[in-house]
């Protein structure tokens, strides 16, 4: 092997490390974890996995999570989808601040915006609901996908948009039949984008839940419990919180680079 | 069918891109409309297909007022200069799209694009997708789902421009085939002079968003109304240069002149622009009467079967175009051969003053 190759293979290593640890661990007794060091599990235990699945708290924990991010990101597709092409088609007054504007939203952390919610969601009676965080996460994910469809839709010709019309579609159908299959690859991006976002987003979710729309990572963050340290079983959710991501990514893979771009290759 | 512009502009802001224009369009062979890239034939095309509001004007079709009729329902076909397919479709799909917009039924469809389809050799490509197809063949895409509907007008914006040359000129040469004995009316927007000449029909010359002349190909390019429309209408550029009328003759440069003839001789005394088209000033001797003119060669240009060179002369830059190859040096001095017969000259305001012509 040649020394070169060796920096990536060791950058890799210690990037995999803690994954690694992570998924040894879920197969783990909590004692055996407690007790010492050890590479590989001593003695491999599905229990952890078993408590999750069938303890309505942990898996019901995943359920209110997908439920919200799926809720958010078919608001922010549905609100960025339009207001992209208006962007990315029209010259209006202001459009450009407009645009800019939106980004800086994502500027500020999500505390800033925990108290509001939380105050105005009790008010309103939203509190400890899936479309609470839903819309929550909107504040951040609608100008994300703004910006990453509008790069994708810039980079459709307005020719087409024109052809359509000649040929003799409406706008609604031309925007549903041709526009979206056009620039599926950024509606998809966006969707990853949004989906990453609401998933890993823990801080909003946390404050405006409490046992209804409880998510997967509030709940995991309650390091014990009345049975004392469950590491075993944390790393087990762990490993279970990661997958839907690494399936999402595995779907987008070939786009995520133009996506990081916000389709503007 | 006819389709008409009346009194029409556009402004957009400050900048007027189309002055007022009235303009009739035939069905019948084509109409072309021939300028410069950003002269306004894409505006042009863009009002009477309804894609964009003249800001003043109507738009007429058949007799009947459709400024205010939205582009679906005109019945018309438009092919643009990029390859607009539909990237998700199939090439069957593609060019059925016209037809199931409008509803028909599945057979009549399937009857109707594989006609389309042979008309433009796609026959075998039905089933796969515009981005697997060559240019050409994705511009004959474009066409077929142009022609698939039978619609009362298409317009084609500059349909040629981004194929390689040998594509170009077998798909041009299969246009009048493909659209023709349609009934439609057929609007080419080119900005190149030559494919005006061989497509023939009508033409209209469009400068800085104003017909400056509009008539049968032909005849315009025989007989320019103005200095402006004769500039327009050649390719290479026209020659162009000041004269000034004494007498029986045309002077230029106060060293060259000629005898003048009919019309021209008519004129009244004084400065005039002279035009003459780069193949009437050859560097051998034309059949034609001609004058013997010289000048330093600049630049040359050997196209294999013409070249090109331009030279100096009276202050101005001429080019002169001949078929054969030439052995022209840059810097040299050349004897090159106008023939005055087929001058053009134009009065201080730019219109047409007198057609030169070789004897009284």
């Amino acid at each position: 092997m040649k020394p070169r190759s060796l920096v990536p293979l060791i950058y890799i290593l210690f990037l995999m490390l803690p994954i690694y640890w992570l998924v040894a661990m879920s197969f783990k007794t909590t004692n055996e974890i407690l007790g010492g060091f050890s590479l590989f599990p001593q003695e491999w235990t599905l229990a952890n996995y078993r408590a999750i699945f069938t303890d309505p708290t942990w898996y019901w924990g995943y359920i209110n999570s997908i439920l919200y991010v799926s809720i958010n990101t078919v608001i922010s597709l549905a609100a960025a989808l339009p207001a992209a092409y208006a962007f990315s088609r029209y010259r209006f007054l202001g459009d450009k601040h407009l645009f800019f504007w939106l980004l800086t939203n994502r500027m500020a952390p999500a505390a800033v915006f925990a108290l509001p919610f939380f105050q105005l969601y009790s008010a309103v009676g939203l509190f400890d609901t899936h479309l609470a965080v839903a819309l929550a996460h909107c504040l951040f994910n609608i100008p994300l996908a703004v910006w990453i469809l509008e790069g994708f839709m810039s980079g459709v010709p307005k020719e087409l948009d024109e052809t359509a019309y000649v040929d003799g579609y409406s706008f609604p159908r031309f925007f549903a039949t041709i526009f979206i299959p056009t620039i599926k690859a950024g509606v998809g991006v966006a969707a990853f984008f949004c989906f990453m976002f609401s998933w890993v987003e823990l801080l909003l979710a946390k404050t405006l839940t409490a046992v209804e729309a409880k998510p997967i990572a509030a709940t995991m963050t309650r390091t014990a419990s009345s049975a004392g340290y469950e590491l075993g079983l944390l790393a087990a959710a762990g490993v279970l919180t990661i997958i839907p991501g690494a399936i999402v990514i595995y779907f987008v893979r070939n786009y995520i680079a133009k996506g990081f771009a916000l389709g503007r290759v | 069918m006819t389709l008409e512009l009346r009194n029409v502009t556009k402004t957009v802001g400050a900048d007027t891109h189309i002055h007022p224009t009235s303009l009739a369009f035939e069905k019948g062979g084509f109409n072309i409309l021939l300028g410069a890239t950003n002269a306004g034939k894409s505006t042009l095309i863009k009002l009477m297909a309804g894609l964009e509001k003249p800001t003043t004007g109507e738009v007429w079709a058949d007799g009947q007022n459709v400024t205010g009729t939205s582009p679906q329902k005109r019945g018309i076909a438009l092919v643009h200069q990029f390859f607009i397919n539909y990237p998700h479709m199939t090439v069957f799909e593609n060019i059925a799209s016209p037809l199931r917009v409008q509803g028909l039924g599945r057979s009549e469809i399937e009857t109707r694009v594989r006609e389309a389809a042979d008309v433009l050799q796609l026959g075998p490509m039905l089933d796969r997708r515009p981005q697997e197809l060559s240019g050409g063949q994705q511009q004959r895409c474009a066409l077929a789902r142009a022609i698939v509907k039978q619609s009362k007008a298409i317009f084609l914006d500059e349909p040629l421009a981004n194929l390689d040359y040998k594509l170009r000129e077998e798909l041009r040469e299969q246009l009048p085939d493909i659209l023709g004995e349609r009934g439609t009316v057929i609007v080419y927007a080119t900005s190149e002079p030559t494919e005006a000449l061989l497509l023939g029909g009508h033409t209209a010359l469009v400068h800085e968003g104003r017909i400056t002349q509009f008539g049968r190909t032909p005849e315009i390019y025989h007989l320019p109304g103005d200095l402006t429309s004769a500039r327009v209408f050649s390719d290479p550029p026209i020659n162009l240069a000041p004269v000034t009328k004494r007498g029986e003759e045309m002077w230029m440069d106060e060293t060259i002149n000629w005898p003048v003839f009919g019309e021209a001789a008519a004129l009244a005394d004084g400065p005039y622009t002279v035009a003459i088209r780069p193949h009437h000033v050859t560097p051998t001797e034309p059949n034609d009467v001609s004058i013997a003119i010289r000048g330093p060669v600049q630049i040359t240009e050997l196209s294999g079967s013409e070249s090109v060179a331009h030279f100096r002369i009276g202050g101005q830059t001429w080019v002169s175009l001949a078929p054969g190859v030439h052995p022209y040096r840059v810097g040299d001095y050349h004897e090159f051969h106008m023939i005055p017969g087929q001058c053009f000259y134009f009065g201080a305001d730019g219109t047409l003053a007198a057609k030169g012509r070789a004897h009284g």
